[in-house]
């Protein structure tokens, strides 16, 4: 309280402070409490490398898939059938488990014209939610927070990555997430007596870029301690792994059940760029990524939390249908996406099985824009316009 | 010295050309040629195959790490200095990638060379250049088969700038630009087996053009001047753009023939640069920090990691912009974990302190795996720096420190605040403590 009536003195006697009514108000709400943007949120894993997508979702009836990938092909008799058709990759198992419950749909094909095959570009396009032809410089999700914030004070928590630094997918025009490894580091890096200092001296310079930082600063040091305060309330009892997605998991989990108002969870998985001996590297991967996912959906089901948590997986391109001669695979086009979590589905595959008869230049065809998907989660689960934070309107897909 | 004076003078400092020469220039081959090669050479086991690829990989992240170890090195040089900064600006207005260390190299060399000569001269340079050739796919674009990526960026983001060209006009203009590429020393050929050699419309001129007719083309409309003088004011001069000014601007360089040097002297001497709304207006890149703090206190990176480390962190990795559009820059640097690093990086430079802020994985196998490094070792003459103030008394030494390290003023209580906190028994570990404290500012971010 102390700091608030000292920033509400100071804040008035600042000339050419601009800022200063804004961040004040960011205070304000930490003190009353803030409500969610809404009562949905949406977990995206990202999965970074370029998953391979056949390997993942095995065709497992298919002659081609079997002619074409000799030495990584997984055997027939090890999948998990989903359908006639399709099946999961067995270090899946744990996914397979929320299949069965209906708790999953698998999304192929999907994709988007002119594809990139650089790791880098193509990431940018799923992060920045842009065509092949364009670059913009901010993201899908930051985007969102801007949409959100109109009018308002918005807080960078509102969008929270589990990492040290912050992704393209999370940086708005107006409004930047927040990106933090666990909410007692975050907050011990910003209770150091001279980030204090700063945050209490206003400006004495009036440039815009100057007031942006003092903002910035002043809107990190209270979304830490909100975050920090607001996390203490509930801990997990679920055994979560102690991979690194299981701790980021595990961490996401505790602030959902702890009631912090932040509507998108965003955290990576590195690894996926499978160009020599595929098999024991993405089967111990996508093992990682199923145990943890499995705990954080059980955890969420334990808090009757299940119903407002969906978790979206993808990665920036599949790989190619044909195998390299490392026993390995190369960049490659469109790919699956996992949607977990939520109601109870009454479809858990949304479309057709990649069809290998029918390719381009060795690759997958595309059938779904990625852009569908983010349009869809925008408008029916988190309640926003997408036409605003997309640069196009998109179909629907019929998701939940 | 005279303004001006001054001015000539940095401009004659910066006609000295130092080229990078940290790769050798032995044939470029990307990992997909390298694969092969190893494949077939290696005849043997599928251990042997994984273990040459690792070291070619390892090869080059340590020749792309020298390579930005020694640019950076060359901005903090000060007779190096401006044409280093420039030969920045244009790494980032003609941002490309490339897998081979060797066209990087040549490319930025290219840049360095014609960073203050005439932007036409440049263009056609980084135009026939095999990084951006590769970088947007102009290899592939052939006779009945034309791949527009290159003639698209020409002019959207080298030259006229998007909305000032149609669909048809990247269309035609794409053919003229088939058989345009590179061998594996990097050297530009023409292929004219590739080369579509019929009638196209561009900007409603008919001829059998050919990728040097467009590049005139591009130099002929004064919409390119504009373009670039928009650019060089946003990045020299403020984001937010004075319309008179930029205007008087790209009408100099349109009629200099689009010499660099002749605007950017223009600018220098232009009373508005000087106006304090120009002053302090920019939020410092990350490679403008580590170049700054070079030559703020004349220090060498003798330990190298830092130099990387800190770019990954703040968000700008030299030779890796996001994309062919570049960093987007200004307030973008900034985020909640980009600025918390800006003010822990001092003290982790110059104190010692641990730092323990990861590096995100890029996914790419290939990319290196930064070590999450505790401590950095940094070696900097105090002594030598505080030496420079000694004759300044006691009660003014952190204002005087804080008007030499900010460019805008600073609160008077962070002031007070700042030499409270400092206690150390002789001067110069004072000087070194005080300015440890004023870079954590947030006004040192700008510049």
């Amino acid at each position: 309280m102390k700091r608030r009536t000292f920033l509400k003195k100071t804040a008035f006697t600042t000339a050419g402070s601009l800022l200063i009514p804004q961040f004040l108000k960011a205070y304000e709400q930490k003190h009353f409490g803030q409500k969610p943007l809404n009562d949905k949120i949406l977990v995206v894993i990202q999965l970074s490398g370029g998953n391979d997508g056949l390997n993942t979702v095995v065709p497992f009836r298919n002659d081609i898939y079997y002619r074409e990938r000799p030495s990584i092909a997984i055997n027939q008799n090890n999948v998990l059938r989903l359908n006639d058709e399709i099946a999961f990759n067995p270090a899946l198992e744990k996914i397979k488990e929320l299949y069965d419950n209906g708790l999953v749909s698998v999304i192929n094909n999907v994709g988007y014209p002119n594809p990139d095959r650089s790791h880098f570009r193509s990431m940018d396009i799923w992060q920045t939610g842009s065509s092949s032809e364009e670059y913009l410089s901010s993201g899908w999700i930051g985007r969102y927070l801007d949409a959100q914030c109109i009018g308002q004070s918005c807080l960078p928590h509102q969008a929270l990555e589990i990492d040290d630094t912050l992704s393209l997918a999370l940086k708005g025009q107006q409004v930047n997430g927040l990106s933090l490894q666990n909410p007692e580091k975050l907050y011990r890096q910003t209770q150091s007596t001279f980030v204090k200092t700063l945050t209490d001296i206003p400006a004495a310079d009036n440039h815009d870029n100057v007031a942006y930082l003092y903002k910035t600063l002043a809107e990190t040091v209270s979304s830490a301690e909100y975050v920090h305060t607001k996390a203490k309330v509930n801990k997990s009892r679920m055994m979560y792994p102690t991979t690194e997605l299981g701790k980021s998991l595990n961490t996401i989990a505790e602030l959902i059940t702890s009631g912090v108002s932040t509507s998108v969870y965003y955290v990576s998985l590195s690894g996926f760029d499978t160009h020599i001996r595929q098999n024991d590297q993405q089967d111990r991967l996508l093992r990682q990524y199923a145990e943890a996912v499995n705990v954080f959906v059980n955890d969420m089901k334990a808090n009757s939390r299940l119903d407002d948590v969906m978790v979206l997986t993808f990665s920036e391109f599949g790989r190619r249908v044909k195998q390299n001669a490392s026993s390995g695979t190369d960049h490659g086009t469109a790919n699956n996406v996992f949607l977990i979590g939520g109601p109870k589905r009454t479809r858990s595959i949304l479309n057709e099985a990649p069809d290998l008869t029918n390719l381009d230049n060795g690759d997958l065809k595309y059938s779904i824009d990625f852009r569908e998907i983010y349009a869809t989660l925008l408008d029916d689960w988190l309640h926003t316009d997408s036409t605003k934070i997309l640069t196009q309107k998109f179909n629907k897909l019929p998701l939940f | 010295m005279s303004r001006l004076q001054l001015v000539k003078s940095l401009f004659r400092d910066s006609s000295n050309i130092k080229l990078l020469t940290q790769v050798s220039n032995a044939p470029a081959q990307d990992l997909k040629n390298m694969r092969q090669a190893v494949k077939q050479n290696a005849g043997g086991s599928r251990e042997d195959l994984r273990d040459k690829l690792k070291l070619m990989a390892q090869e080059r992240r340590e020749s792309i790490s020298s390579l930005n170890d020694a640019w950076v090195a060359q901005m903090g040089n000060g007779a190096y200095a401006f044409r280093e900064k420039m030969a920045l600006f244009w790494h980032n207005h003609f941002a490309c990638r490339s897998r081979a260390v060797s066209f990087i190299q040549q490319q930025n060399n290219t840049l360095r060379t014609h960073a203050l000569g005439k932007f036409g001269d440049l263009l056609m340079a980084v135009s026939k250049d095999a990084a951006m050739l590769q970088f947007l796919n102009n290899q592939q674009n052939r006779k009945h088969s034309p791949n527009e990526n290159f003639a698209r960026e020409v002019m959207e983001l080298f030259t006229l700038g998007r909305g000032q060209y149609t669909e048809q006009d990247i269309k035609e203009a794409a053919r003229a630009f088939t058989g345009w590429g590179f061998n594996i020393n990097g050297e530009f050929v023409f292929r004219e087996n590739f080369h579509d050699d019929g009638l196209k419309t561009i900007f409603g001129k008919s001829g059998n053009y050919i990728g040097e007719d467009v590049i005139e083309m591009l130099l002929a409309n004064p919409k390119t001047a504009l373009h670039i003088s928009t650019k060089i004011y946003r990045a020299f001069v403020n984001e937010k753009v004075d319309d008179a000014h930029v205007t008087a601007m790209a009408k100099r360089f349109y009629h200099s023939q689009y010499d660099i040097a002749d605007l950017m002297q223009y600018v220098f001497t232009s009373d508005w640069f000087y106006h304090s709304i120009n002053i302090g207006a920019q939020i410092k890149s990350p490679v403008e920090y580590l170049s700054g703090l070079q030559r703020t206190f004349n220090l060498n990176f003798v330990d190298k990691t830092p130099v990387l480390y800190t770019q990954k962190i703040l968000g700008q990795v030299l030779f890796n912009p996001p994309n062919v559009a570049g960093w987007p820059g200004g307030k973008a640097w900034i985020d909640s974990s980009s600025l918390l690093s800006r003010l822990q990086l001092p003290s982790v430079l110059f104190r010692n302190e641990t730092i323990n802020i990861s590096v995100k994985e890029s996914g790419d196998v290939n990319e290196e795996k930064l070590v999450r490094k505790n401590k950095f070792e940094i070696n900097i003459n105090w002594q030598d720096f505080a030496h420079s103030f000694e004759s300044i008394p006691d009660s003014v030494l952190c204002k005087t420190l804080a008007s030499y390290l900010l460019q805008v003023p600073i609160n008077d209580a962070t002031i007070k605040r700042i030499e409270n906190k400092v206690s150390a028994p002789e001067r110069t570990e004072t000087v070194k403590q005080l300015c440890i404290s004023l870079m954590s500012t947030l006004e040192y971010q700008v510049c």
